[in-house]
């Protein structure tokens, strides 16, 4: 493990740990291999590890313990301005007092590059980005979602092979966030750089990614394409993290490998897929997405298992219905069915019969 | 004419638009002048005419025009050049006399002592008796005193028989007029006030290097480290603006002097012998120790305010961007430090130039600067119209710099805190 692997990924963090004031460990033991050309996304809510990640990474932070290897080599103790990482910070961080032409000059120069040379890779990574037009302004004079493309450009303008990127779309608007979203992918795929990206957005981690690595408490919870991330959540907090959740508290009573019955807690019995239950008799949450959730019988998947609900309150959202129910004594069960032709009206105080498939019920550790 | 009324906006009501805005604003605005009134008439009674007095003084002085109104009738009658003739001694006997019953020779005579020396005494002893001179006044007076047929005593009085004059500037900056009335520098031994004003200008730019210099880390060390430990600092920082500045001063002198704190342990080190103690106090020395350390707070909390607003990302980007530390430090960071050291070096050179008690104490003959030089006139030789010439001076030097710095950085990118 220790010994730098032929098939070791581009970036790896080695048995990393991070104590700020020599108490408490910020990052503990994160072991990550990331390949080369992959984009990789670090999910998780403030305070988890995940910023601390990048720092170390870019060099603005030393790890206490363990290694942190790009290309096979230990860059533990190798300076940012020699790592040629590039990177796009949350605020931009334009230098305010150069102009654009002279921001994306700036890493060229530092790197002694000839002034004809400069003025065609600035020119280069301008167009890229469609802001060829913007060369002699300020900083203060665009908006932020010129700026951030700005940002980018010089993050890439000196070619790295690795772009660290700390909540890039963070102070954009929605509309400006989905798009340059699509913009950076596209921009990924292109250039075949490597990207490390961190958000607390879990719909920018699921639309960008390869990987995401959700972060918690200083661990990586899961790391996983996001299709597995959202549909095979490993723990109840990667669960409750990406997307919405319905989570029903039970007994396990009886298990088998691919199966297992949980007793909720109004006696009810369903079954459900077991992924981190070790033993019958074992305390569960039960996780099932809104969107999995059947009501009309005709349309019931085989092997569904029926429970009683009650509609509480049926919300119009546009092109779904989110309807909160009270199912096995718990009032904040969501069901989202979409908004087709001819979809039947629930109703406030209405009795009915949900059910869902048992692969979508996932019995994970309680929190 | 039809083409303005009507393209005019009006009101609902058909009132013009900016007449009503202006009605609409006039409550508020008269409130907001109601409550800056106060300090207005303040500033306006304490500063802006006690200054303007001030400054009045140093090309208006009546001392003497007031006291001889014969020989300022008479001067006005002969132009220059014009004999001094039997007329003239009687116009100066009929003013001697007025002044001996006004007891104001003195006051007189002081006026022209400024131009030509030791011309006082000569107004009080001969307006002693001067009711008693008779006709012809000419040959009356020079029996009293030799002295009064010196035409430069003539220039002088012609000169200041109108209040207003140069002349006080002339003398602050060491020139004067010879008897024919030429401007001509003053003699060697008698040139001061030049050289004063380039070391005190001197001394405030060596002090507000040193300020900057020095307050430079102590306002970044501020900036970067944690709220407690920031706040903690910052009141060492301020601690010496709540010691009186005399008791400031005289814990410099007791450690700079020969015999003080800073010699005797460099004599106790062996770095130095008994009878070879530095000398760093009554000199340029003590006088810019003592002030760079009074002024440093003035360019520490100007810094401290910029450099708390540059998040440190910027220095991250630089150094991602492939920057050394050092160069990240003088591309990125130091630029945008500008709008502080501007206004924190601006302001100790300003303090710096017409600060007085601490030269006076720590400077010795070396460590003056020109403020101790208007201070003695103002309470020593009392010519006031001197040290007033000398102060407006001093105002133009720091108008100038002030003008510089708008030209060089721009007065809007000023920040004091």
């Amino acid at each position: 493990m220790t010994t730098a692997a032929t098939d070791e990924g581009f970036v790896v963090f080695d048995h990393v740990q991070k104590s700020y004031d020599g108490e408490t460990l910020v990052v503990k033991d994160l072991n990550l291999s990331i390949g080369k050309g992959e984009f990789l996304t670090m999910l998780g809510p403030s305070g988890s590890g995940k910023t601390t990640c990048l720092m170390m990474l870019a060099g603005f932070e030393t790890a206490t313990h363990g290694e942190i290897r790009l290309g096979g080599t230990n860059i533990n103790h190798l300076p940012p301005h020699k790592r040629g990482i590039g990177m796009v910070f949350q605020n931009y961080a334009l230098f305010p007092h150069m102009t654009v032409a002279e921001n994306l000059s700036f890493p060229l120069e530092v790197r002694g590059m000839g002034k004809s040379d400069r003025e065609a890779k600035v020119k280069r990574a301008l167009d890229m980005v469609q802001m060829g037009k913007f060369a002699n302004r300020r900083p203060a004079q665009m908006s932020g979602g010129q700026q951030q493309r700005i940002a980018l450009a010089r993050a890439l303008v000196f070619d790295p092979e690795l772009v660290l990127m700390d909540e890039p779309l963070g102070a954009l608007d929605k509309q400006l966030r989905e798009h340059m979203q699509f913009e950076i992918k596209a921009l990924h795929e292109r250039l075949g750089i490597t990207v490390v990206y961190v958000t607390h957005d879990q719909g920018e981690a699921l639309t960008m990614s390869d990987r995401v690595a959700v972060f918690n408490d200083g661990r990586i919870q899961q790391l996983a394409p996001p299709d597995e991330l959202y549909e095979r959540p490993k723990n109840s907090f990667v669960a409750q993290f990406i997307g919405e959740n319905n989570k029903l508290p039970g007994t396990v009573e009886s298990l088998e490998e691919e199966t297992c019955t949980v007793r909720l807690q109004t006696g009810e019995l369903i079954n459900a897929t077991p992924v981190n239950i070790r033993h019958v008799g074992q305390e569960t949450l039960v996780s099932i997405r809104p969107e999995r959730i059947e009501f009309k019988p005709e349309m019931m998947p085989p092997g569904a298992h029926m429970i009683d609900a009650e509609v509480l309150e049926v919300i119009y959202m546009g092109d779904i219905f989110r309807t909160r129910m009270r199912v096995a004594g718990i009032d904040d069960f969501v069901m989202k069915s979409r908004n087709t032709l001819g979809q039947t009206k629930l109703r406030p105080g209405e009795r009915l019969k949900i059910g869902w498939h048992p692969q979508d019920a996932r019995a994970l550790d309680p929190m | 004419m039809t083409d303005a009324t009507s393209q005019m906006i009006t009101t609902a009501d058909g009132k013009p638009l900016k007449a009503a805005l202006a009605a609409s604003l006039a409550v508020r605005r008269r409130r907001a002048f109601l409550l800056v009134a106060p300090l207005f008439l303040f500033i306006l009674i304490s500063f802006i005419v006690p200054i303007g007095q001030m400054l009045f003084q140093s090309f208006y002085n009546d001392t003497f025009s007031k006291n001889a109104p014969a020989l300022v009738e008479w001067f006005s009658t002969h132009p220059e050049g014009s004999e001094i003739d039997e007329s003239a001694y009687a116009a100066l006997a009929a003013d001697l006399a007025l002044m001996k019953k006004n007891r104001s020779a003195g006051e007189a005579g002081t006026r022209i002592n400024y131009d030509v020396s030791g011309t006082r005494s000569l107004f009080t002893s001969t307006a002693r008796g001067a009711d008693k001179f008779q006709p012809p006044f000419k040959e009356a007076i020079l029996k009293v005193e030799k002295k009064w047929d010196d035409p430069n005593v003539w220039r002088a009085m012609r000169s200041a028989s109108s209040p207003f004059t140069l002349d006080f500037y002339l003398a602050a900056n060491d020139l004067t007029r010879d008897e024919t009335g030429k401007i001509v520098p003053v003699a060697e031994g008698q040139a001061i006030y030049k050289k004063l004003m380039g070391r005190t200008l001197m001394l405030s730019l060596e002090i507000t290097a040193l300020c900057l210099l020095l307050g430079f880390p102590i306002a970044f060390l501020l900036s970067s480290l944690p709220m407690r430990k920031a706040m903690l600092l910052m009141i060492l920082v301020l601690l010496p603006f709540w010691t009186s500045l005399l008791v400031r001063t005289t814990a410099w002198m007791v450690l700079l002097q020969s015999q003080g704190v800073v010699n005797d342990l460099l004599v106790w080190l062996g770095l130095i012998r008994d009878d070879h103690r530095i000398q760093m106090m009554y000199n340029e020395t003590g006088t810019i120790v003592a002030m760079t350390h009074i002024l440093l707070p003035f360019t520490i909390l100007p810094l401290y305010s910029v450099m708390k607003t540059i998040p440190p990302s910027y220095v991250r980007a630089a150094r991602s961007l492939g920057a050394t530390s050092w160069t990240a430090f003088r591309r990125v960071y130091l630029p945008q430090t500008l709008p502080g050291i501007g206004a924190g070096g601006l302001l100790v050179f300003i303090l710096a130039m017409g600060y007085y008690i601490t030269p006076a104490l720590v400077g010795g003959a070396d460590g003056q600067m020109i403020s101790n030089m208007i201070a003695m006139h103002m309470q020593k030789t009392l010519n006031w119209s001197l040290a007033a010439a000398l102060a407006a001076e001093l105002l133009a030097i720091v108008l100038i710099f002030f003008w510089i710095y708008d030209k060089l950085v721009g007065i809007d990118k000023m920040k004091l805190g």
